[in-house]
């Protein structure tokens, strides 16, 4: 310890016996303390600034919450039945499938993309993949696949199986990396090859996680299945854009809520599974 | 049994009773059947004639992509500020909003178990809806703009923030709680010296966390009218634009790896 | 000056923790309550200061009913009981005053110790205390960064600043070696004496209840089955109290041996001629020092 941090602490000794204690300051050095809040203020009064309020449309729009907050109470579930049933059959298949296709993909990028398992120039090809997927948000890969593969489920489906290589692929080889390198050893000694050695000893330790992690991103692409439909690629989200744009609130709240009842069902079946594989 | 005998006495190990491998193989059956069935519903929604055409289309986007129009990076600072302000002012707005809930929703420091559930169905309501779908209703009620944009990005952290820190504090150690109780502390006082400090780190990691993600999602919800960069993207492809829509590909790309670096560094920091 | 008369306390899973207890506790007498892991001390204690609600009798503090008190009562009436943990249970993230300081927290309001603004008085007191634990260097250190034993001090320092009139203390040592255990408990014993405090202290290790209280109290499946001076606990009240066990071959053994953990259970069914009265401390789960 430093002579003055020395002095600092005596003299703050003195002072709480006289009875006079102040909680230490979270950062120390007080020249740094006071740029810090001074830049943190200065960034909000610039942000802020530059946020313009249109305050009549606002209060234009103040209406339209009430209308919608009613709509909420009262949710209209038949008179678009056929399009709300389409949208959700689309988006079902859509998640199921792409989750499928995207984690049987992500399970060959995963391994190439960690670095105790695979050699360096997989290593970087399959980490390049990882960070385009996961850079960019899901509706900008969609618009790109619609362009490519025309209107329809079939573009959402690509866009949703590509947007879960990323996530599953970073998330498995991280948990490749840290496992318990002495089992993997044990195989090897035994004069296990390359594919028996991620059997036996890699695919048992990484399996409940694996399949933890497959409900959660079930979980995730049925939620962004609903958003993609915006820029054409199917699912529900084309039909509570529609009914957004024709002003049906009434129909957009059931949707809203049916999304909300799916997505609590899923998170309870997945806290099941989890639990029954653990 | 694993382990049985057959007819001539010899014992054959199994890794599985005959039973449960039948269940794995219904299962399986099952399973396989729903994703056929799935891939048949979405075979019957696609005009095939487009996906075959999908190679050529591709080819035509990148060469229509490349070069970049570089003098386009010009107009970008603007709405590249804007949907930076979107991501950091929303996170506050969520984290602010989502500290409270969390203690009510924590099964270790809620004042009543309905308050509880009250406070769990804001948080599934809050994540189950994507943030571009708490924009475009956002922007039909404020109009278009970055204040719909920043509250839409606030309203979906309320779940995310909100989910993780409650069950950081239902994780906490009991006993130091226990302790402060017993020295005649007030709830809130027991909040603040007991649960507080202990959560602290997690509250810290987890906003860092959200705000990395809310800067990802920030980018797209011009396409809704939002405000931020999804507006010029939005724009560039209703022109056909596609070396602008290069040139903001680029730029989102090179702001998201920046924002998970610092979000990375701050986490590092913290714990 | 604490009565306890026919308190029982039931769980809602329907195990009986506590059964018909009648204690009463004068001023300044260090009451040791041992007994097998399970009997119903540490709910005993926690019954005292309504961290864990009786569900029969009841508990006078001076002329003070307990059990009925709720809300601001309840917080007052806690105040004058400072209570010792056994894993310390001080807030890790805390500095050691702040530590200190939160024995106050039934005093002052909540924006004050919000913003951490204690009373001139208050501060100089815990900085005293915390002089006379021995720790006076320390108040600007995390809780985390110290050893077992200055923990507990610093969780000492803390039930005194709340000026207490009764001290409860739950396994003090439990987590502590042979040497720091004696350290703490002639620190308590000390400050007992120095401020005319009352104390129940919990304890599994039978040599330091011998040697540091005034009166000792056995407890076995919840029920009081011994209560005299330490001089009177001899090998069949031992046996009363944990079971049937060789108790001389660690009569001679006044020195347990630390670190050494051995579940409790074990021992009730346990008849081999080695096992020593150290071996009935409990399990520690988990207990980083």
């Amino acid at each position: 310890m430093s002579v003055s941090a020395e002095g600092l602490n005596s003299r703050r000794e003195d002072e709480a016996r006289r009875g006079v204690w102040r909680r230490p300051p979270l950062i120390a050095n007080p020249r740094l303390r006071w740029a810090l809040v001074a830049g943190v203020l200065v960034y909000l009064l610039l942000a802020l600034a530059s946020v313009e309020v249109n305050w009549e449309r606002v209060a234009e729009g103040a209406g339209r919450a009430l209308n919608f907050i009613a709509a909420f109470m009262q949710p209209d579930f038949l008179s678009r039945k056929g399009d709300i049933l389409n949208g959700l059959l689309e988006s079902l298949t859509m998640t199921l499938t792409s989750t499928v296709i995207g984690i049987l993909l992500a399970i060959p990028v995963g391994l190439g993309a960690a670095r105790n398992v695979a050699p360096l120039p997989v290593y970087i090809f399959c980490r390049a993949i990882i960070a385009i997927s996961r850079t960019f948000q899901e509706i900008i890969i969609a618009i790109l696949f619609v362009v490519m593969f025309g209107f329809g489920p079939f573009a959402g489906m690509i866009t949703l199986a590509f947007a879960t290589i990323g996530f599953m692929a970073k998330l498995l080889a991280e948990d490749i990396e840290d496992l318990d390198w002495k089992q993997v050893e044990a195989i090897r000694a035994t004069g296990a090859g390359w594919w028996q050695t991620m059997n036996q000893a890699v695919q048992p330790q990484v399996m409940p996680r694996l399949i933890g992690l497959s409900m959660y991103r079930l979980d995730i692409n049925f939620r962004e299945s609903s958003v993609i439909g915006i820029v054409g690629a199917g699912g529900i989200g084309a039909t509570l854009n529609t009914s957004l744009s024709r002003y049906e609130y009434s129909t957009s709240a059931a949707i809203l809520l049916i999304i909300i009842a799916i997505v609590l069902l899923s998170e309870y079946a997945s806290s099941h599974v989890r639990r029954w594989t653990q | 049994m694993p382990v049985s005998t057959t007819s001539d006495g010899t014992p054959i190990w199994q890794r599985r009773t005959s039973r449960v491998q039948w269940l794995i193989f219904l299962a399986w059956l099952v399973g396989i059947s729903l994703l056929l069935l799935c891939w048949k519903v979405i075979s019957d929604n696609t005009m095939w004639v487009f996906v075959e055409d999908a190679g050529r289309q591709g080819s035509d986007l990148i060469s229509r992509m490349t070069p970049p129009r570089w003098e386009y990076a010009s107009q970008l600072w603007q709405p590249m500020w804007d949907t930076i302000n979107i991501a950091t002012l929303g996170t506050a707005l969520g984290i602010a909003l989502a500290f409270p809930v969390a203690f009510l929703a924590a099964r270790n420091t809620t004042p009543h178990p309905l308050v509880r559930s009250l406070a769990l169905t804001i948080i599934v309501s809050s994540r189950s809806i994507n943030s571009i779908i708490w924009a475009m209703l956002l922007v039909t009620i404020l109009g278009p703009g970055v204040l719909a944009g920043i509250i839409a990005i606030g309203l979906r952290s309320i779940g995310f923030v909100g989910k993780l820190l409650y069950e950081a504090i239902e994780e906490i150690h009991p006993t130091p709680v226990e302790a402060v109780s017993a020295t005649g502390a007030s709830r809130l006082q027991v909040m603040n010296y007991g649960v507080l400090p202990q959560v602290m780190p997690a509250f810290a990691g987890i906003s860092v966390y959200r705000w990395d993600i809310n800067i990802r999602e920030s980018t797209v919800l011009g396409l809704v009218g939002a405000g931020g960069i999804g507006l010029q993207l939005n724009a560039s492809i209703n022109l056909l634009a596609w070396n602008q829509v290069s040139v903001i590909f680029l730029m989102i790309f090179a702001t998201v790896l920046v924002s998970e670096w610092v979000s990375a560094r701050v986490r590092q920091a913290i714990i | 000056m604490l009565t306890l008369s026919g308190v029982g306390k039931r769980y809602p899973t329907g195990d009986q923790a506590l059964a018909d207890i009648e204690l009463s506790l004068p001023k300044g007498q260090v009451l040791a309550l041992i007994g097998p892991s399970g009997a119903g001390k540490s709910t005993l204690i926690r019954c005292v200061n309504r961290l864990v609600e009786p569900t029969q009798g009841s508990i006078r503090l001076d002329d003070q009913e307990l059990t009925r008190l709720s809300g601001g009562a309840l917080r007052r009436a806690r105040r004058s009981m400072g209570m010792i943990f056994q894993e310390y249970a001080l807030v890790d993230r805390l500095s050691v005053m702040e530590n200190v300081l939160s024995g106050r927290l039934g005093y002052v309001g909540f924006w004050r110790s919000f913003w951490r603004r204690y009373p001139q008085r208050d501060v100089a007191e815990a900085f005293r205390l915390l002089e006379r634990v021995g720790l006076p260097h320390a108040i600007d250190k995390r809780a985390d960064a110290l050893s077992g034993g200055q923990r507990q001090r610093v969780g000492i320092a803390r039930a005194l600043l709340q000026s207490p009139k009764l001290l409860l203390v739950d396994e003090p040592t439990a987590s502590l070696d042979p040497k720091t255990s004696r350290q703490i408990m002639r620190l308590i014993r000390e400050l007992c004496a120095e401020r005319e405090l009352a104390a129940i202290i919990n304890i599994h290790d039978v040599a330091l209840a011998r040697q540091f209280a005034d009166r000792i109290v056995g407890l076995r499946a919840g029920r009081i089955v011994f209560d005299g001076m330490p001089q009177e606990l001899d090998n069949e009240i031992l046996t009363r109290i944990y079971g049937e066990e060789d108790w001389d071959s660690a009569a001679d053994q006044a020195e347990p041996e630390g670190g050494e953990v051995v579940a409790a259970e074990s021992v009730k069914h346990k008849r081999e001629e080695s096992t020593r009265l150290a071996e009935l401390k409990p399990a520690i789960s988990g207990g980083g020092v």
